[in-house]
């Protein structure tokens, strides 16, 4: 054994987060971090709570609520920023429809990519200078060519082939006025990683990350969860005529808009459990799940040049 | 699998250097196939965009493209972090594209890393190349090289090529002053001598690469280093409601290097108030103590004004602070390193007002010899001089990369422009 001490790596990647998250902080007049209720911003929240505890945070956070999310998210996302004491803004898709900003194709179009636009809506009320956001490297191809401090312009584009360096741990999140900062605390985490944190933090969850039975169909191979309540009790995804409704045990790998995020099969009703399924599997977190990514293959880094996270 | 818990080894990051012609993208498709990283639908994608492509086998540098313009022109960008665990280490490999601008990238990535795996194609030897990607990884002060030859299905499986190959290595070496080196045959086609030794490089009885980068010490684990912790941002919560809050000032920061405890005698820097450590937390709770790399909360015995930028230092070891640095730069920018204006440095957390006053020499990459010169432009590495504003408080880079590296930035246009290593 060496005398000389080695963090294990949940500590390493916890120790790099809070880092970040305190260089936002000090570099940026007025950052905010993006909560939205799923996994990975839970596991921001426990990373702010060491990083800035016993003071404040040094920002809000804030959802873009696309209208079409899990009421069980939708409820967890307020309880936890209840429980935390910290202030959060929720801005809605529905409102930039209504100004006419947002403009669906038609009206059962996934309401997904069109946070972009309510997003920097928000940053531009707000005067944001950074957005604290819980991607990953691992999710995605085009995330994995992304600073972990990514610069956007006024119209919140992100320009892959004109990045910053980024060398050591020396962060540049310097902005002229209207421009952005888009800053990823845990780009360096994996699906495994988060879920071990969550394991050893003992995070609360919403419920629908675990196993429960819900109807579904099953549509063009994938599991489409059907007759979704929102918040308001309204049922969402109504199944196409002759659809034959199913119930099945299932639970999701993530959580986004109601239209474009899909359930997988599974049993796994603890986070112990998760954690061993997740270290088996053989379809990635977005594979089988997120049919917003499946259009091209392009589609992730086509999104975040038009100003997504 | 969590039922008992397994030793941790913390992770490791590496860099692989060389280009798709050595088999890198080949080599870091098989560390994630035979670590199970690649799942069924992501190899499923790539043997689909491989046929449409009309290539014979499946074409494993397709995991690493990651953006569009790179898919349509069949090369590589910028440089893309991958993952992979082996259940007792996480690693995060720095995949940095071996063509254009490869000074610029490679720097980016081996600022990271702790060890850098350098490709060798067994056909054709030491190459040009093989030299500017080993001077730089040294240069960067990578610790850890290791060579590795590949494609030895191509050549036989011959021993006597590798012994030749590692012979020219190491003579290369010696002239450039590269010390910590360890030689692997490798086909990572066949996968063997990755996770796996495979039947057909018998005589070899070193370890596999696998073995290599398991045994491989963990960043800041070899050697003693003073206690360095800049000061990122200071926690007053001044909460009404919680008078023994009233006066809690936490300075937050990670610790670039070395330890700290309670009772330890510290100073502060730049002004020089000395005290000692009342207590070490993280997220307001009690840790006793801290060491590298780890993000916690110092609270001081005594009032005195620290705020970002400041750095606290055991008062028994405290860096030089200076107004002048010489230092290796490369510079990153496509608009050349101009002598008349003022550039912003930033150091730790600390950032300067810097003017360059001579330029000592330049190295050329391909030779790796000094030549004069007056400007710096992309992709170019020098020996230089920079005047400071305000004092920075270093230490030398290959004593310690967290006190010694520094970035400069073009504050026109906000773009981070160049990348320092401190003499």
């Amino acid at each position: 054994m060496n005398s000389r001490n080695t963090l294990s790596h949940l500590d390493w990647l916890e120790a790099e987060a809070i880092h970040i998250m305190r260089e936002v902080a000090g570099q940026c007049s007025n950052p905010v971090l993006l909560f939205s209720g799923g996994k990975d911003s839970i596991c921001m929240l426990r990373i702010a709570e060491k990083a800035f505890r016993p003071g404040k945070f040094p920002f809000p956070l804030m959802h873009i609520d696309t209208g079409h999310n899990y009421k069980e998210v939708v409820e967890f996302r307020d309880k936890r920023a209840a429980e935390l004491g910290e202030r959060l803004i929720v801005r809605s898709v529905e409102d930039s429809m209504k100004r006419g900003t947002v403009v669906l194709k038609h009206e059962g179009e996934s309401r997904n990519k069109h946070q972009s636009v309510t997003l920097l809506e928000a940053i531009e009320e707000f005067g944001f200078d950074a957005c604290i956001g819980g991607a990953r490297r691992d999710e995605e191809k085009a995330r994995a060519k992304e600073r972990i401090f990514s610069f956007r312009d006024e119209f919140g584009q992100w320009d892959p082939k004109n990045q910053r360096p980024e060398l050591w741990s020396l962060y540049n999140a310097r902005s002229h006025k209207g421009e952005n900062i888009r800053a990823f605390p845990i780009s360096n985490w994996t699906e495994m990683d988060v879920w071990q944190y969550i394991e050893r933090e003992k995070l609360e969850l919403p419920s629908i990350y675990f196993a429960h039975t819900r109807p579904v169909v099953i549509r063009q191979g994938a599991i489409v969860p059907v007759n979704v309540p929102l918040v308001s009790g309204e049922l969402t995804n109504l199944p196409k005529a002759g659809e034959e409704i199913i119930g099945k045990l299932v639970r999701f790998r993530t959580v986004g808009d109601i239209s474009c995020t899909a359930p997988v099969e599974s049993d796994a009703d603890t986070v112990e459990k998760i954690v061993v399924e997740t270290a088996t599997t053989t379809i990635t977190e977005r594979g089988a799940t997120r049919l917003d990514d499946q259009t091209s293959e392009a589609s992730m880094e086509q999104r975040k040049k038009e100003g997504y996270f | 699998m969590s039922a008992h818990q397994v030793e941790d080894h913390g992770l490791l990051r590496f860099l692989t250097c060389g280009s798709v012609d050595d088999g890198k993208s080949t080599l870091i498709g098989r560390l994630l196939f035979d670590t199970k990283t690649i799942l069924a639908d992501t190899l499923n994608a790539i043997e689909k965009t491989s046929q449409k492509r009309g290539l014979g086998a499946v074409d494993l540098s397709l995991l690493t493209d990651g953006l569009q313009a790179e898919r349509e022109q069949g090369i590589t960008i910028d440089v893309a972090y991958r993952y992979f665990s082996t259940g007792t280490r996480k690693y995060i490999i720095a995949d940095a594209p071996g063509h254009e601008q490869y000074t610029r990238n490679m720097v980016t990535a081996a600022s990271t890393a702790n060890l850098a795996i350098i490709l060798i194609d067994a056909r054709k030897g030491v190459l040009t190349q093989t030299r500017r990607h080993s001077k730089l990884a040294s240069l960067v002060g990578i610790p850890h090289l290791v060579v590795a030859i590949n494609k030895m299905d191509l050549v036989d499986y011959s021993q006597d090529t590798y012994e030749k190959i590692k012979a020219d290595y190491l003579e290369f070496a010696a002239k450039v002053g590269i010390t910590d080196i360890r030689f692997i045959p490798l086909s990572a086609l066949n996968g063997d001598m990755i996770v796996d030794r495979g039947d057909s490089l018998n005589w070899y009885d070193g370890p596999t690469l696998m073995e290599i980068l398991e045994a491989a010490p963990a960043a800041h684990t070899e050697h003693d280093e003073p206690f360095r912790f800049p000061v990122q941002y200071v926690c007053r919560p001044q909460d009404s409601a919680n008078p023994d809050l009233h006066d809690y000032r936490g300075f937050m920061g990670r610790v670039e290097s070395g330890s700290i405890k309670v009772g330890d005698a510290v100073t502060v820097l730049p002004n020089g108030l000395e005290s000692t450590i009342k207590a070490v937390q993280i997220g307001g709770v009690d840790i006793g103590e801290a060491f590298t790399e780890q993000s916690v909360t110092i609270l001081l015995a005594d009032e005195i004004d620290c705020s970002r930028g400041d750095m606290i230092v055991k008062t028994a070891e405290a860096p030089a602070a200076v107004k002048e640095i010489r230092a290796t730069v490369c510079w990153l920018s496509e608009s050349p390193l101009d002598r008349a204006r003022t550039y912003l440095i930033r150091h730790t957390t600390r950032d300067s007002k810097a003017k360059l006053t001579g330029i000592d020499h330049r190295l050329d990459v391909n030779t790796l010899e000094h030549v004069a010169a007056d400007k710096l432009a992309m992709n170019d590495i020098a020996e230089v001089t920079f005047k400071l504003a305000q004092p920075l408080f270093v230490d030398p880079y290959l004593e310690n990369r967290g006190t010694g590296a520094f970035i400069v930035i073009d504050e026109s246009n906000n773009n981070t422009v160049g990348a320092g290593m401190i003499l």
